[in-house]
């Protein structure tokens, strides 16, 4: 399982070796950003580690302009980004930048974990790893929520009102906590400003994990398509040029699809009602959040009891944590599996179904839907990965990266000859 | 609509799925009828506002609604700006100069009126929401600054609520004494059809019927919502074929660099 060590950098210049003899901080960016060995099978499913980075870069830069003409007070916050929109300069380019940024970085986080899900990345000796990345989707649909809230609109408000309402569900501490949450009974300007004031703390805290999440990925070393470990530095190819050319091309044709929504669609992802000024007298007709988070919604709403559907929602998320040890199965790659992948597949369309009836009242049909959906979430996680591994038959895996790679590409060439010293190594599987 | 076939399409692949059949939409009793789709020139990836449209859109804004309608975030010089009604910036201070402004205090303390000048907002009609709501049967009408972004179907909405209006209701159905409306969530409106064929004098030629008014206060809204519209699909087309060229060079150094290499 041990990875192939990165190259050690040796400074050439005398420049460079008396710099190194003090901060030896290229030292420490070559081998981890530049000669870093990577799977050489990696597919374009592995370039939203990049793109996310990028995300969190993109938010954070339009965010910290935007604080600088929003004012957070409810009398002013709804008109302060209207200003934005009007009379700061590219005003309108940097709020719906920050805008749909959020709705990209979810699009691009959902893609990743996904991708983490169908190869079994979460898997030893990827735990840490895993649930690194749990917690910083949990800090980002905290952070997309209050920012929701920020612009003052009908949306922000209900929506605030809806789901801090939901903590009073908790038993003896649930009246405390709301009261805590909301700095006062209701929502209302305490409520705004502290919002304000962590949602510019949180992506920090973000950045501070994705570190962590960088540098518990670098222990290991990527997974990949086949779930086969890297066993010989054949297996793998230095970072930069490889994997970064790679991650460029990727990460463009990830931005024209942002720029699209950003410059033709900006308003498309949001609600119409968050175009009216809050009002604590006028209930909207249907209280929805954004859309990355629909599907946690319709959990929530699944459940007759409120308690139960709190605990629930916190389940859906909460069961990721111990997801690497509920699937049971010795092989990493969905491509492997024939049963989980149709599972996986089922899997994927339980949450899209959870999402559309997320934005649906919860009545009727809707919410018998709603429960089987649930169900079938849970069961996934509780019950399908521990049994699968149990009595599903694999296919045989290859024998290493490079041999699947050859494989695939009909086994013969020069570059089969040679790479034929890396194949014949079958001792250790997965 | 699209929006909303994708995901009609997904309620019944997810039903069928499930065994469940169809989860068709429901409809609940009284529900607006969907807008009118109607071709505005500003649509699409390079539409733009039709200037004319915008001066006739205001003109209209200004004869037949602003008596009840405000527009607090636009400001006077907004009209001048480029990618708007194209207003000089001479005419502006002609219709600046017709509204009254209360400006101060002064030097004694005194609040005291003044004509509107370019760098004013459009001042409000009512002084709070209070008085609206009481001049208006308890209807407060909303401000317009970014009303047309503030309704689902936006345009297509406001322009099929102007031309909506059924002198009677339907047999059993009671409005009471608002009025009926195709369009409007519940059908029944407080707002008395505010739009009259000749109602608003045009000098350009136009016809002048509620289609025209209604278009083109619609068109004007969407303006004084979305001011930078032109600016931002100018810059977005600019920008997506600068990420198209940039990304065939990635590809082609990514191919190149990888081509030596099995993966």
């Amino acid at each position: 399982m041990s990875p192939i060590p990165s190259e050690k950098y040796v400074p050439q210049s005398a420049f460079m070796k008396w710099m190194e003899a003090r901060l030896p901080i290229w030292g420490f960016l070559y081998p981890t950003a530049i000669a870093y060995p990577t799977p050489r099978n990696l597919n374009y499913f592995w370039t939203f580690g990049g793109i996310l980075s990028f995300c969190l870069v993109v938010q954070i830069i339009t965010g910290i302009v935007l604080a600088m003409h929003y004012t957070a007070n409810v009398d002013m916050a709804f008109n302060s980004v209207e200003h934005i929109m009007r009379n700061v300069n590219y005003g309108w380019l940097i709020r719906y930048v920050h805008s749909n940024g959020a709705s990209m970085f979810f699009l691009a986080v959902y893609i990743h974990m996904f991708r983490g899900l169908y190869y079994g990345s979460y898997k030893a000796p990827r735990e840490v790893l895993w649930i690194l990345g749990v917690i910083i989707f949990l800090l980002m649909m905290a952070t997309a929520f209050m920012g929701y809230v920020l612009p003052w609109g009908q949306m922000s408000f209900w929506g605030a009102t809806v789901i801090i309402n939901l903590v009073g569900a908790l038993p003896l501490v649930g009246d405390w906590i709301t009261t805590w949450l909301l700095g006062g009974f209701a929502v209302g300007n305490p409520t705004l400003n502290r919002f304000f004031s962590l949602h510019y703390l949180l992506p920090f805290m973000i950045a501070g994990v994705v570190i962590l999440h960088i540098w518990a990925l670098h222990v290991p070393g990527n997974n990949n398509p086949t779930g086969v470990s890297v066993k010989t530095k054949q297996d793998t190819l230095p970072f930069h040029p490889y994997i970064t050319m790679k991650d460029a091309f990727a990460l463009v044709l990830f931005m024209i699809l942002f720029a699209a929504f950003v410059f033709y669609a900006p308003n498309i992802l949001g609600h119409t009602d968050n175009y009216i000024k809050a009002n604590p007298l006028v209930t909207p007709a249907h209280i929805v959040p954004e859309w990355y988070l629909l599907p946690f919604y319709a959990i929530l709403r699944a459940v007759p009891s409120k308690l139960g559907g709190v605990l629930l929602m916190f389940g859906s998320i909460g069961v990721l944590f111990i997801l690497p040890w509920l699937d049971t199965s010795k092989v990493r790659s969905g491509a492997y599996r024939p049963l989980f992948k149709q599972f996986f597949w089922i899997f994927v369309v339980v949450c899209l179904g959870l999402g559309y009836l997320g934005a649906q009242p919860a009545e009727g049909g809707y919410v018998i839907a709603a429960r089987i959906l649930t169900t079938m979430y849970f069961l996934f996680f509780l019950a399908v990965l521990p049994l699968l591994g149990l009595f599903e038959k694999t296919k045989p895996l290859p024998n290493s990266i490079t041999e699947s790679v050859l494989g695939k590409n009909g086994g013969g060439g020069m570059a089969g000859a040679a790479a034929s010293g890396a194949t014949a190594a079958p001792e250790s599987k997965a | 609509m699209i929006k909303t076939l994708r995901l009609r399409a997904l309620a019944t692949v997810l039903g069928v799925a499930l065994g469940l059949g169809a989860v068709g939409v429901v409809h609940a009793a009284g529900e607006a009828e969907p807008p009118i789709a109607v071709d505005w020139s500003f649509s699409g990836p390079f539409g733009r506002f039709d200037r004319a449209q915008l001066q006739r859109g205001f003109q209209v804004y200004k004869e037949s609604c602003a008596a009840c309608h405000g527009m607090e975030l636009v400001a006077f010089r907004n009209l001048a700006d480029p990618g708007g009604p194209g207003f000089t910036e001479e005419q502006v201070k002609v219709i600046a100069a017709d509204y009254t402004i209360e400006d101060g205090p002064d030097d004694l303390g005194d609040m005291f009126e003044r004509p509107g000048e370019p760098k004013d907002r459009f001042p409000s009609p009512f002084p709070n929401e209070n008085a609206a709501a009481a001049a208006n049967g308890g209807a407060v009408p909303p401000d317009f600054s970014v009303i047309a972004k503030a309704r689902a179907g936006g345009t297509d909405y406001i322009y099929s609520l102007m031309v909506g209006y059924e002198d009677e209701p339907p047999a059993g159905v009671d409005v009471g004494d608002k009025y009926y409306n195709h369009y409007f969530p519940g059908h029944a409106i407080a707002m008395a059809p505010p739009l009259f064929d000749e109602g608003v004098e045009y000098t350009d030629g136009t016809p002048m019927t509620v289609d025209n008014y209604a278009k083109d206060v619609s068109a004007f809204l969407m303006w004084a919502a979305e001011p930078k519209m032109e600016e931002r699909k100018r810059i977005g087309f600019q920008v997506i074929i600068y990420l198209i060229l940039l990304s065939a060079l990635l590809y082609f150094t990514k191919r190149k660099i990888w081509s030596a290499i099995d993966h």
